[in-house]
């Protein structure tokens, strides 16, 4: 027991100190429970679906439990090169998605472009009602695009079949949904006619805060309007313009599978089908091995372009993307 | 002093408006065109007469279609989806954005990471697939519940949002004696509804939109979504010229008889409406959202 000193009231700092520890020590664990119950449902929804890749190392059959089935080892990576039919099949595939993929790395400098040229418009409520329609499209799924596509398109009635068979750009009866011909260009033609405005939008936040100051000083130097906008436009969006490439070189080999799942057909499959479809179209044919293991190896590609893309940003800006 | 515009300046300036015009034309066209089809004389409809304004105005086509057997249910699970998946997005998201502000959590960083992450890396449809079905989540209505509980991006875009808080209003609450639910409920959640009425605008529209797990998980038809019909219908025409003769109240009416691009037009136009009805309302939301996200995406 201490005595007081110096006649002063002791201010009990120990017995205050250890509760405030024992609560923070509580706190901590309290916290981390509260977020436990969410972590297990990660754990289930995201992490657990992995242990699945044994699928890719067995002869397994749907139905048939995977303890009755033969082992079969690398046997389906294997074929993806022994067999020459399923080589050519794969090299078809991933022709298809680096062609999808490389069309919409080119063309990811539409949204740049849409967003400059939509702030040159110097009226407000014109430029606000082209924003605001134009990110509508972003808002419905595919399937509601192709919807919308099929009834533009039907070869009887469809009004654009109509028109470009008036201005003899394609044949009479000419079906646009079930044609082969300009698929890729089809295709990245209805993904930037669903993506553009909504594209745009990050890129015209950043023209927005672009300092005006700049503008008005480059005015007295006697810049016109192309070098404004190269000058100082386009070096202020270069950085966002960068974060968005990068993700894509991440997303290589990710197309996504709604799109071309919405337009594929029995016509145009063998040029629609990219990765996603193509595990998607061999595992509904029931062959969920070779399925797992090809989409086993598109996780792996896509995991190490998204570690290469993060090293790339963080020797360039300095800074990781994820 | 302002420069006199040139000709070059103006000829640039109308072409912009003629572009952007056209554009926005063509975003829009779309669906007026399904609308004036889908009121016109089936008749004139089917024979492409029906391009810029509607003729022979009738809505028997909504009132027929509503009677398709199978499409109020699959409209109702639409509905059940949308509106129970976006309300546990949106708890869950906000609860576990605010629990990840906190410091003091064990491992804090750890288990952010474990959840981020997940936002970048797949395992892949089939082990996805297979997993779902061991958890006895086909036919089952919780498939399209469950999973959105953990959406990785909502938590990041809450959990920017409050980190912006001054956290000088919730150690005020603190030192009341508030506990961790207490002042998330009464001091946070408040102060956050702007971001909560981004995400739940994102989700309901998500979820409203989605067609892929219906594709996978569900073989029986009461657990179709109305996106799965629509895509059903454009698919297989045969089954639904089947369906249309085999419902006898379709066929009957001579005038403005169904045809199987009738149906087709009017279930997209009920699907898509929904979507165009609240569009307007939370265009800014949806703006605010991808501002957000930008930041820490």
């Amino acid at each position: 027991m201490e005595l007081p000193t110096e006649g002063v009231v002791p201010a009990k700092p120990a017995p205050a100190a250890r509760p405030q520890r024992q609560r923070k020590l509580a706190n901590k664990h309290k916290l981390f429970l509260m977020a436990l119950p969410f972590l297990i449902i990660t754990f289930i929804f995201y992490y657990l679906p992995v242990s699945g890749w044994i699928y890719a190392f067995y002869d397994f059959i749907p139905g048939i439990p995977l303890k009755d089935t033969p082992y079969v080892g690398l046997q389906w990576f294997k074929s993806i090169v022994a067999n020459p039919t399923q080589t050519a099949e794969v090299l078809r595939v991933l022709k298809n998605t680096v062609a999808m993929s490389s069309l919409g790395l080119i063309t990811s400098v539409f949204p740049v472009i849409f967003a400059i040229l939509l702030s040159e418009i110097k009226t407000g409520w014109y430029r606000k009602l082209v924003q605001t329609l134009t990110t509508i499209p972003n808002f419905i799924s595919w399937i509601l695009v192709y919807a919308l596509a099929f009834s533009l398109f039907s070869v009887d009635s469809g009004v654009v079949t109509a028109i470009l068979a008036q201005l003899k750009i394609v044949p009479e009866g000419y079906n646009f949904l079930a044609s082969d011909s300009h698929i890729w260009l089809k295709m990245i033609i209805w993904y930037w006619w669903k993506s553009l405005g909504w594209g745009a939008i990050l890129y015209l936040a950043a023209i927005a805060g672009i300092d005006q100051d700049l503008y008005e000083a480059a005015e007295t130097d006697g810049a016109g309007r192309f070098r404004k906008i190269w000058h100082i436009t386009v070096p202020g969006l270069i950085p966002t313009f960068f974060v968005l490439l990068l993700l894509s070189i991440g997303n290589f080999v990710n197309n996504g599978m709604e799109q071309y799942f919405a337009f594929q057909n029995a016509m145009n499959k063998d040029s629609i089908e990219v990765l996603d479809l193509y595990v998607y179209n061999i595992a509904f044919a029931n062959n969920f091995p070779f399925a797992t293991a090809v989409s086993m190896l598109k996780s792996l590609v896509s995991v190490f372009l998204l570690f290469a893309a993060n090293t790339l940003s963080k020797l360039v800006r300095g800074e990781s993307i994820i | 002093m302002r420069k006199k515009q040139t000709a070059g300046d103006r000829t640039f300036q109308v072409c912009l408006y003629l572009l952007f015009g056209l554009f926005t034309i063509s975003c829009l066209y779309p669906f007026y065109y399904l609308f004036i089809n889908t009121i016109s004389s089936n008749d004139l409809s089917a024979a492409g007469d029906i391009k810029f304004y509607p003729r022979g105005i009738h809505f028997n086509n909504y009132v027929k279609v509503l009677k398709i057997s199978g499409l109020s249910h699959a409209a109702l699970v639409s509905a059940y989806r949308t509106i129970c998946g976006t309300l546990l997005t949106v708890g869950s998201s906000a609860f576990l954005g605010y629990l990840f502000t906190k410091k003091d959590m064990w491992g804090r960083q750890i288990w952010y990471r474990f959840i981020v992450v997940t936002m970048y890396f797949s395992a892949g449809l089939i082990p996805w697939y297979i997993t779902m079905n061991n958890l006895h989540l086909t036919n089952n209505y919780l498939a399209y519940i469950l999973p959105t509980i953990i959406t990785p991006f909502n938590i990041i875009l809450v959990k920017t949002f409050i980190e912006a808080i001054p956290p000088s209003l919730e150690e005020s609450a603190a030192m009341d004696g508030a506990g961790y639910l207490r002042s998330f409920w009464s001091i946070i959640v408040p102060l956050i509804t702007p971001i909560l009425a981004t995400i739940t605008i994102f989700s309901a529209v998500n979820q409203w939109n989605s067609f892929v797990d219906t594709a996978f998980l569900m073989t029986e038809t009461k657990y179709f979504t109305l996106q799965f019909l629509l895509w059903r219908y454009l698919n297989e025409s045969s089954s639904l010229a089947a369906l249309i003769r085999s419902s006898p109240d379709m066929a009957a009416s001579i005038v403005n008889m169904q045809t199987p691009t009738s149906v087709r037009m009017t279930v997209t136009m009920i699907v898509v409406l929904p979507i165009l009805i609240i569009y307007p309302f939370f265009q800014r939301f949806f703006v605010k959202g991808i501002m957000i996200g930008a930041v820490k995406g």
